[in-house]
Parts: C-alpha cells; sequence; structure tokens
C-alpha cells in the first residue's frame, strides 16, 4: 500500500511542476499588461511604465521569473495582486471558504439525493419510476446551469421572493468570520435569526451547483447497482430468503459504492468548473468569481496563483479518491 | 449476463444489429429524432426563420411571444431589446452550436486518437511524456482552463472552440491509449505484426476499428459538453461575440432583462437544454447499442 | 456541555443588545471591491467611495453635488501674490475616529498633513511603499513630485505649500481622494507594530463615517463618527453590500435588500422608474466621448474638412443606438455640469448634403479613414464598435470610406498615442477634480501631444488661453479663458465630440438628501434614510 501511495506522489510532483509551469506561461502570453490597464485612459510616461514593470519583475527574462517563482512557491509566496496589492494567498485563503461551503452543501445534496435515486431506479428497474428518475437525471445531466440559476432566481426570488437574490447572509447580521464558512459563523455569533438566514442564501446557489453532480452521481449508482445485482452472490442471497431490504441495503449497495465514490471525487472538478459559472450568477464571493474577474483584469499573480491552487486541491483530492479506492480495492494496486 | 436474455432476435449484420438495439431505447429514438430536427433547422434556417437573424425593428422592441397579451404572429417567441426576432436567432443559432459539436469533437477525436495511439504504441518516455500533459491538462477545471486560453488567445467563437477542443483531448488520448494497451497483446495485432505489418498499418488499420465503439460514445457525450461549455463562454463574454446568434451569447445579452422580459431569457436556455439533452439521449442509446459490455438497461 | 449551552445564551443576548443599536442603517449597493482602504494608492472611483469619501478628508472638500470646493479640514487658506505659497490655516479640535483597532490621544495637527503628502512625493519616505508593489500612481499622475518644492509646518494647525511654479488647479487637486488626510499618530503605532499594510486595510481619518470592518468582496460596514466635526449624520450605520452584477443589483433594490444602488443597466432604467416604491435620479456624467483625428496627416490637417466630417456624424442616432437614450449628445469637450462651460458655442449641426459639400469646396475626394473602436466598454461610450458602425455608414453617405480597426485595449492605448497615428481615433476621458485645465490642457493642450493629446493637436491660440487659466487664480477671469477656449475648439474642431453619458442612481423613495455627484462619488454623509 506504502508503494502504492509512493507512487501516486512521485506522479503528483512533475504534474504539478507541469501546472506551474502552464500557469506560469499562459498568463505571459495574454496579450497587454496589467500596469497599462490599470492606468487605461489617462497616460504614464514610459518611463514610469519601464520603471514599474520593474518594481514588479516583469521586465526579467522569462526563464528568470518563472525560476523566481518556482522558487517562491516554494515558499509559500504565490505574489501580489496586481490590483489589490495584497497577497493572492491571502485573497484566496478569504474566498476559498465561501467556495468550500457551497461545494460541499452541494455534494451533499447531490449525495443524499443521488445515491437513493439511483438504488431506487435500479431497484426497480424499467419501471416508471426508474424512468421518471433517470430522466430527471438525464436533463439535470444536460443543463446549462447559468441558464438554470437565472430560472431559479426568476422564480423564487423575483416572482415568489421566498429566496433572497444574492449574498451569504442578510446584511442584518454582522459577526467576525471565525470559520469562514458563514453556517457556522452564523451559529457560533449566536445571533436570533443568523443561521436561517445563512441557510436561506444557500439554497438556491446549492441546488444549481449540485444539479450536475446529483445528476450524474445517480447514473453512475443507477448502474453500478445493476451490475451487483445481477452477480451470483445476491443472487445466491436472495434465492436463500434475505429481504429484498438486506440484499439491496447491505450486500449491494456496499459493492456498488466503490465506483461511486470515485464518481464522486471526480466532481471535484466538475463542481469548482460550475463554481465559476454559479458564483457570478449569484455574486457570490468565492474564488469562482475571483478568477473570472482576474482574468478579465489581467491580474497575472492572481490568475496563475488561482489556477496553481484550484489545480492544486483537484490534485489532492483525486489522490485522496485515488488511494481510497486503492483501500477498497485492492485489485488495483499493483 | 444482461445482453444473453436480451437477444432473442439476433439480426444478421452489424448495422442491423446496431440499429435493432439502438431502437429498442425509446429515449434514444426520441433524442435521434429532436436531433434531426435541430439538424434540419439549421440546414434550412433562411427557409424557417420568418427573419433574419440580425434584422432589427426598432419599433418591435421586447415584444412578448405570439401567443401573449401585445404579442405579434410575426415574432413567434417575441423580439428582444433591439427588436429582433428570437425565434430567427434561434434557428439560425443551432448551426452554430452544431457547428461548435462538430469542429470540437472532430478536432479532439483526430487529435486525440492520433496522440493516443502514439502514446499506446511508443510506449516508454514518450507514453510517459504524454500521459504526463494529459494529466495536466485534467488538473485544471475545463471551463475554467478554456476560460484562460480564450483570454489569451481573444474572445470570440473559433478560440472558444479550439480551448474547449483541448480541454476535451485528454479524454480521448486516455480511451486510445486504454484500447490500444489492451488490442496490443491479442493475438491478431500480434500476428498481423508477425506478418510484417509496418506500425501505421498495425495502428490505424488493425488496430483503431476495435477501439471505436467507446471512442463513439465518447464523442457523443464530448458534442453535448462542447456545446454546453461554449455556451458557458460566451455567457462569460468570451465565446461568440454579439451579434453572432450563438445560444449562450444571446443568454449573456438578455441577461439585464431578466426582470423584464421573461422570453428572452428562457428561450436560449431552454433550446441548448433541448438539444443538449437530445444528443445525450442518442448518446446512451449508442451506448446500449454499441459496447454490450456497457450495456445498463 | 451544559457551559457550552449558556455561553451561547449569554452570547445571545449580548448581541441582542448589539443589534439593539441597528436603528438607522443604509444600504448601498456598490458595484464592485475597492481595491484597498489607502486612496492614495488608487484610481477607481470604487475605492474612493469606500475609503476616502467616507472615512477620510481633505484641507479643502467639494461641494455635496458640485464640482466646487468649499473649506475642509483647512478653514481656510491665502495664496501668494505669485501664486506659488499656499497657507492653510487648519480646523481647530477636529478628532480622528475612535476604533476598536485604535484609538487617537491627540486631535488633527500639520503633522498630520505632511505625513499624508510627503509619502507620495518623498522616495525616500519610509511610507514611500509600504505596500509591495503599490505606487502612488495618483499623486504621480497630477505630477505633484515635480509641482511641490516643499510642505512646511508654520504652527501646529498652519501648513505652508510651495510650488514649483504657479498652479490654479491646484486647490481643486487638494480635494481629491489622493490628497486624504491620515493619522499620524495612527501610522506611527503601526510602523512600530511593524505591521504597516494595515493602513491599506484598516483606515482611520476624519471622516463622516467609521470604518468598521470589510469581509472580503461581500460587505463593508462603517458607522456614523460620533465626533465628527461636521454636520452629525442621520443615519447610524452604513453598509456597502458588494454585488457586482447589474441585474442582480437591480433585484435586491427591487426587493428591499438596499436602498441605492449605481450603474443600473440601460435597458433596467425604464422599469426602475416604472416602480412605485423608487426613484432614479441621473445627471451627466463628468465624462466626454470623442473621436480624435490626427491634425497632423492630410487631410485633416484642414479644419474645414475636419468640421464637414463633424456635420456628417448623425450623433444623436449613436446616442439612441448604444445609450438607449442615456448619454447627451456633446458639442463642448468638457461636460456641462463643469464650471466654465460654453452654452454659447453652437454644435456643427447634422447635415451631410452641407458636410459633402465642404468636402468637395476643400478639394477632398475619394478619401477613405480609419476609424479606431475601443474594444473595451467604457463609461463614456458602451459599446464603441457599434457606434463606428454607425459614423461608416453616416461618412458613407458623404462619399468618405471608413476601415474600422481595433486592437486590444492596452494596445490600444499605447498605440493611439503614437504622433503618425493613421485614422482618426475614439476614446474619452473621465474627470478627475472638477476642474475645466483637467479636461482642455490635459487633453488639448501642446504638451500632450504624444500622449493624452490623441488628436495631435498644438493650436497657438487654444495653447495660450488654456495656460494662461492654468496660473490664474482669479475664478472668474479663468473661467472667461476657458469660454474662449472653446470657442477656439469648436472652430478648429480637433475631434468629433460625441457624447457624455448620463449617470444613474436609482435609489428606495425612503432615501432623502442623496445628490448624484457630478464628479462620478457616491457620497452618503447627510443622507437620511426613512424606517
Amino acid at each position: 500500500m506504502l508503494r502504492f501511495i509512493l507512487g501516486r506522489l512521485a506522479i503528483l510532483i512533475p504534474t504539478f511542476i507541469g501546472v506551474a509551469l502552464i500557469a506560469f506561461s499562459f498568463i505571459r502570453l495574454l496579450p497587454g499588461d496589467p500596469v497599462m490597464l490599470m492606468s487605461g485612459e489617462r497616460v504614464m510616461s514610459e518611463e514610469r511604465h519601464a520603471q514599474i514593470m520593474h518594481d514588479l519583475g516583469y521586465d526579467k527574462p522569462i526563464a528568470v521569473q518563472f525560476v523566481d517563482y518556482l522558487g517562491k512557491i516554494a515558499h509559500g509566496d504565490l505574489g501580489r495582486s496586481v490590483v489589490t496589492k495584497k497577497p493572492v494567498l491571502d485573497d484566496f485563503k478569504a474566498l476559498f471558504p465561501a467556495t468550500l461551503e457551497l461545494s460541499i452543501c452541494a455534494i451533499i445534496v447531490a449525495v443524499l439525493l443521488g445515491i437513493p435515486a439511483g438504488v431506487i431506479a435500479a431497484v426497480k428497474r424499467g419501471s416508471w419510476l426508474d424512468q421518471t428518475l433517470m430522466g430527471a437525471a438525464l436533463v439535470g445531466y444536460s443543463m446549462p446551469i447559468f441558464w438554470w440559476g437565472l430560472l431559479l432566481i426568476i422564480f423564487f426570488s423575483g416572482f415568489l421572493g421566498w429566496t433572497p437574490v444574492s449574498g451569504r447572509i442578510s446584511l442584518m447580521y454582522f459577526f467576525p468570520a471565525k470559520t469562514g464558512f458563514m453556517l457556522i459563523d452564523s451559529l457560533l455569533s449566536g445571533q436570533k435569526g443568523a443561521f436561517s438566514s445563512a441557510v436561506s442564501h444557500l439554497i438556491l446557489p446549492t441546488v444549481v451547483l449540485a444539479t450536475i453532480p446529483l445528476a450524474v452521481i445517480a447514473r453512475q449508482t443507477r448502474s453500478a447497482m445493476l451490475e451487483v445485482l445481477g452477480e451470483d452472490y445476491v443472487r445466491t442471497a436472495r434465492s436463500k430468503g434475505l429481504s429484498p431490504f438486506r440484499v439491496v441495503g447491505f450486500h449491494a449497495l456496499r459493492n456498488a459504492l466503490i465506483p461511486v465514490v470515485t464518481t464522486i471525487g471526480l466532481q471535484v472538478g466538475v463542481l469548482l468548473a460550475g463554481a465559476i459559472l454559479t458564483e457570478t450568477i449569484f455574486s457570490w464571493p468565492g474564488i469562482g468569481k475571483w478568477m473570472v474577474d482576474a482574468v478579465f483584469k489581467r491580474d497575472y499573480p492572481v490568475v496563475q496563483g488561482g489556477l496553481l491552487l484550484i489545480a492544486g486541491i483537484i490534485m489532492i483530492v483525486n489522490l485522496i479518491v485515488d488511494i481510497t479506492y486503492g483501500f477498497i480495492n485492492p485489485r488495483i494496486r499493483r | 449476463m444482461a445482453e444473453a436474455t436480451n437477444n432473442a432476435v439476433k439480426p444478421q449484420s452489424a448495422l442491423g444489429e446496431f440499429w435493432y438495439y439502438f431502437t429498442r431505447s425509446k429515449g434514444a429514438v426520441i433524442g435521434l429524432a429532436v436531433f434531426v430536427i435541430v439538424v434540419l433547422m439549421a440546414i434550412f434556417a433562411p427557409l424557417i426563420a420568418p427573419h433574419l437573424p440580425n434584422e432589427q425593428d426598432r419599433t418591435l422592441l421586447l415584444l412578448p411571444p405570439s401567443w401573449m397579451q401585445g404579442g405579434n404572429a410575426s415574432y413567434l417567441l417575441g423580439t428582444d431589446p433591439v427588436g429582433r426576432d428570437i425565434f430567427s436567432r434561434l434557428v439560425y443559432g443551432a448551426r452554430f452550436s452544431l457547428f461548435i459539436g462538430v469542429v470540437v469533437v472532430s478536432l479532439s477525436v483526430v487529435l486525440g486518437v492520433v496522440i493516443g495511439l502514439v502514446a499506446g504504441f511508443a510506449g516508454g518516455k514518450t507514453d510517459i511524456v504524454i500521459m504526463r500533459v494529459m494529466d495536466i491538462i485534467l488538473a485544471f477545471p475545463s471551463l475554467l482552463l478554456a476560460l484562460v486560453l480564450v483570454a489569451i488567445l481573444g474572445p470570440s467563437l473559433m478560440n472558444a472552440m479550439m480551448a474547449i477542443a483541448l480541454v476535451n483531448l485528454p479524454h480521448f488520448v486516455r480511451l486510445t491509449r486504454a484500447s490500444v494497451m489492451t488490442e496490443k497483446t491479442k493475438d491478431y495485432v500480434v500476428g498481423s505484426r508477425v506478418a510484417g505489418a509496418r506500425w501505421p498499418r498495425l495502428m490505424f488499420i488493425t488496430i483503431l476499428p476495435n477501439c471505436l465503439a467507446p471512442l463513439i460514445v465518447q464523442a457523443t457525450l464530448a458534442f453535448s459538453a462542447a456545446i454546453l461549455e461554449a455556451a458557458a463562454l460566451g455567457f462569460l463574454g468570451m465565446g461568440a461575440q454579439p451579434p453572432t446568434p450563438e445560444w449562450g451569447t444571446m443568454l449573456a445579452e438578455a441577461r439585464e432583462f431578466i426582470s423584464r422580459a421573461w422570453w428572452v431569457v428562457t428561450f436560449p436556455g431552454l433550446a441548448i437544454l433541448i438539444t443538449v439533452l437530445a444528443i445525450n439521449l442518442m448518446g446512451d442509446g449508442l451506448r446500449d447499442a454499441l459496447d454490450p459490455k456497457l450495456k445498463r438497461s | 456541555m451544559k457551559k457550552l449551552a449558556l455561553l451561547l445564551a449569554a452570547s445571545a443576548l449580548a448581541s441582542a443588545f448589539a443589534t439593539s443599536a441597528w436603528s438607522k442603517t443604509l444600504v448601498y449597493c456598490s458595484e464592485a471591491s475597492p481595491e484597498g482602504f489607502d486612496p492614495a494608492m488608487y484610481t477607481s472611483g470604487t475605492t474612493f467611495d469606500a475609503a476616502s469619501r467616507t472615512v477620510y478628508n481633505r484641507l479643502v472638500e467639494f461641494k455635496h453635488g458640485s464640482t466646487e470646493t468649499e473649506p475642509g479640514l483647512a478653514e481656510s487658506y491665502t495664496i501668494s501674490e505669485d501664486g506659488t505659497v499656499y497657507t492653510f490655516k487648519l480646523r481647530k479640535g477636529v478628532k480622528f475616529q475612535k476604533t476598536d483597532f485604535f484609538t487617537p490621544t491627540r486631535d488633527l495637527n500639520a503633522d498630520d498633513v505632511i505625513f499624508s503628502f510627503e509619502r507620495q512625493l518623498k522616495a525616500d519616505n519610509p511610507w514611500a511603499k509600504y505596500v509591495e508593489g503599490g505606487s502612488y500612481e495618483y499623486a504621480e499622475g497630477m505630477g505633484f513630485p515635480k509641482l511641490i518644492k516643499s510642505i512646511e509646518k508654520v504652527d501646529d494647525l498652519t501648513v505652508k505649500f510651495t510650488l514649483n511654479k504657479p498652479e490654479a488647479p491646484f486647490i481643486a487637486d487638494l480635494a481629491m481622494d489622493f490628497a486624504s488626510i491620515l493619522s499620524k499618530e495612527y501610522a506611527d503605532k503601526l510602523a512600530a507594530d511593524k505591521n504597516m499594510v494595515q493602513l491599506n486595510q484598516k483606515p482611520l481619518g476624519t471622516g463622516p463615517f467609521t470604518f468598521v470592518g470589510y469581509q472580503q468582496d461581500a460587505v463593508i460596514r462603517f458607522q456614523a463618527n460620533a465626533d465628527y466635526w461636521g454636520n452629525k449624520q442621520k443615519i447610524s450605520d452604513l453598509v456597502f453590500a458588494i454585488t457586482p452584477d447589474a441585474s442582480v443589483r437591480a433585484q435586491k433594490l427591487k426587493a428591499g435588500e438596499c436602498h441605492i444602488t449605481v450603474y443600473p443597466n440601460a435597458a433596467d432604467v425604464e422599469g426602475l422608474k416604472g416602480d412605485a416604491n423608487l426613484t432614479v435620479a441621473s445627471q451627466e456624467g463628468l465624462n466626454i466621448a470623442y473621436l480624435a483625428y490626427n491634425t497632423t496627416q492630410a487631410p485633416f490637417d484642414k479644419p474645414e474638412v475636419r468640421k464637414a466630417l463633424n456635420q456628417a456624424i448623425n450623433k444623436q442616432a449613436i446616442v439612441d443606438a448604444v445609450f438607449q437614450g442615456a448619454a447627451k449628445v456633446a458639442k463642448n469637450p468638457i461636460p456641462p455640469t463643469m464650471w466654465s462651460y460654453n452654452d454659447k458655442v453652437e454644435d456643427d449641426k447634422y447635415d451631410p448634403a452641407a458636410a459633402k459639400a465642404a468636402l468637395e469646396k476643400a478639394g477632398v475626394k475619394d478619401l477613405s479613414m480609419k476609424i479606431w473602436a475601443m474594444p473595451v466598454s467604457r463609461p463614456y461610450m458602451l459599446n464603441a464598435r457599434r457606434a463606428a458602425e454607425l459614423m461608416q455608414a453616416d461618412f458613407a453617405k458623404v462619399g468618405v470610406k471608413v476601415e474600422i480597426v481595433t486592437y486590444e485595449w492596452a494596445e490600444y492605448l499605447k498605440q493611439s498615442k503614437a504622433k503618425d497615428r493613421d485614422g482618426a481615433v475614439m476614446l474619452g476621458w473621465t474627470g478627475d477634480n472638477g476642474d475645466p485645465d483637467n479636461f482642455l490642457d490635459t487633453l488639448l493642450g501642446c504638451d500632450a501631444v504624444g500622449g493624452n493629446n490623441r488628436a495631435q493637436w498644438c493650436d497657438k491660440d487654444f495653447d495660450t488661453l488654456v495656460k494662461k487659466a492654468k496660473v490664474t487664480s482669479d475664478k472668474a477671469e479663468r473661467t472667461k479663458l476657458y469660454e474662449e477656449a472653446q470657442v477656439v475648439f469648436k472652430k478648429q474642431a480637433p475631434w468629433a465630440t460625441i457624447d457624455h453619458s448620463l449617470v444613474f442612481v436609482p435609489m428606495s423613495k425612503k432615501v432623502s438628501g442623496f445628490k448624484v455627484d457630478p464628479l462620478g462619488y457616491h457620497r452618503f454623509d447627510d443622507v437620511d434614510v426613512a424606517e
């Protein structure tokens, strides 16, 4: 097992350097320079421009800049935003909890609804229930979520007025961000109504972000269950007269869950991509929106630092999934 | 297993067999029908659309759909903020969505298959390098990577398609490589190698046809994903540029009217959903028909 | 476990008391996050709204809703005969804000003023680069390091600025955000704590509102400053709810989640106006969009050719198509809200036939030219491409062929400066300090050729007028000079003036006392909100 983990890690490191190289070189290829964009219509003298580019280190040869950059990454320094002048890592730390909170809620919803739906569909295979559930799952899988989010806002916030339009909590509540997770912070604050306000703000974004993972998990669970239900030991268990509930619940589900766990792990990338759209629609102060803004503002350090951090997270989660999978399913260990 | 019980009647030809299985799924047939309609819409857009996509009638801004009060029969789904017929724009928009799908899928399939074949055959360092590069691409969320790529290349439909094709590439490379790896050791390949077949022949004529089934399934998925991603990029202002009647771009333009004119927002999204759904339904059907091992229902 | 429950109950009680101070809160849905809280380091209006117009004061202030100045922290000032020495008398007993991160022990004095400026002027000041990568762009852009010779403390409440040359807009400059007065005591404390960056994170000044907290990209909170030297504020709390999306802002305003918001979509304005609970205030912004010919190249070196082309452009059509009416056709290079705006100037009337005749008379035949269209949307020109297409059609009617070109934005800004640039450039300007000099000399003066003067236009008469106005202290005199300059401008027509965009501020009817600021600020001092 240890060798398996070490092997995975050995692959991870060159990949990470490759990711750093890509993040770094992409941003150099972006047309236009941030200093020029900052000054806008206001003409900046050539000397002043050169001076600032020099101060920011953008006048050095690219290779030197890259080596410098790697060295800084090793020390946990991702540079500073050209726009806000704040360390990229600080901005990331301040904004990531919002994305994480939303993503966790979304994945919980997706798992809690997706697995039962998949199991039911598999057990009742071919029935109208199966067809309805799988039809709905396919619709969810095909959903342009940015449009879906807009529709939900029009209906629930605009028409019915049930949910707030955007933000993380009503402005009435003000308390220090202890954890950065609004649900936890609102509970810790002890202010009346704060928690329910946080929840109501979270509902629509969660639904939107959960849509695709939910569909994927439901579909995956169903096919995994079908495969397991067809296998001999389940048939044997059934023929022995065990109750269907026991068969499905204890024997089949446990085995069917193996590929499903992988699927859930792989949803991290999907969630982060979805976060870009969801956060844009709901003005959710997370890293997805942060990245989109940085791309538009040509904020070099933020784009490269953000790409690196996000890719790093995905890689680590994938590694964990791999290892978990290795534990559950010893066959893949080589 | 499952297929043994299903094969009550066994048709003769491979195509016939495929069609038999494909039509067994109601969803796949519906999907195919809708898809054919969309294709026909795209081809005969000038005949179907009552107006030109960019024709503006400044006197009829934000007209509601024809069945609503204040609607106009000539503008079936109403007009947008500059007085263009939404229905006509959607019909012409079908061209863009299909075009995006076709270009992205062809680009990523062709490149992906070639790279995957090379990786699978060459093995060794070439293989390692290629697979690491694919890992790197996969380490980024696809939409974010496409977004940054388009920012580099400049926002346009062409660049958006190239970015999406690149993001899709690793799936095809991995799939092809995996198939090659399994097929490589099989008797028929070893046999033709012994018979003196050269690499290119081995790669393209002997092995490739045997990996086609999963590739086709993956290509269908990529087709619908490409439409969704291009629309998302358009929505973020990084895809097709206005006034192109691309559905995602239409949505982005319409977004400011969300509270005033629901139809401007609703229909382009619905068009995306229906098209993508149809393709995915077909994809499920294809998978079931093509790959008995993957058969799930 | 029991302990925890008790603790929770106790804190619930405590916070119940805390929220009872929630008496009068104004919620403002702002358009973006501030870049930081040290106004001298940034150039965006968003940062100024959040930092300088709330927390800080300046020696002189802009009158509410006007481009004119009034005394601020300096209750009076004198200017020497030659216009180079400005002596400011500071207001007595001005208190700095008390916050939970710093408690000031003394009132405002000359040291604070000197500190606030010197950090921006001298490269060897310990505060010159206290934020890595930060620089004082605005002071630099306004030429302060070269302009100011020295700043001296005469006594605790008197400060003397000595300039290298007379500069009439200097007073207006001092009302700008980068000239905000910070507390030296607070800065010293931060320096001693080796925590200098906090100056850019937790601002502390003398202004009407005290900074309470900032949740990144979400909310900024302020409280009314109880010790404020000016009017007592009518609201107790001010909240900026950062809402970057315009349609979401409109939604939130309608839903009552905020009282006031900015920059609505042009398309939403009608709907907001129709809402019984809302009003939409509007005014011309302090901006101009123009098409600058290259006046050094034939045939655009002839004023009659430029004039003829100006006559060919249907500006009203551009305003209608690009702004859906949310802009006004411009005739002068300065906006109408600015003092010295010359309303007597007659615009070149849209008349294709006359334009065609004038071109023929000038001997121009088969002219083809380039029009540069900006790749980005700016407040003064939402869609340059569309405007350029309209001009292309207009020019075609008088027999001038137009090719529209565009570049990536930074490249566009750079290349359009070139003296030998081919074609007319569409661009614009948003004013800084409400002084006409900031438009007329900055954009059209001879020394701006090859820089901000995109028309590459150097006219002796015009330049003499604006240069003279720059060194004249008397405002009436200056007004006259600027009015005359506008007449010369119109006769020479280095630009086609296109539009001044309108600024809309939708707000709840509960809000009173809010004035649309011609300088583009959003100020909440003296604003009230009904329960």
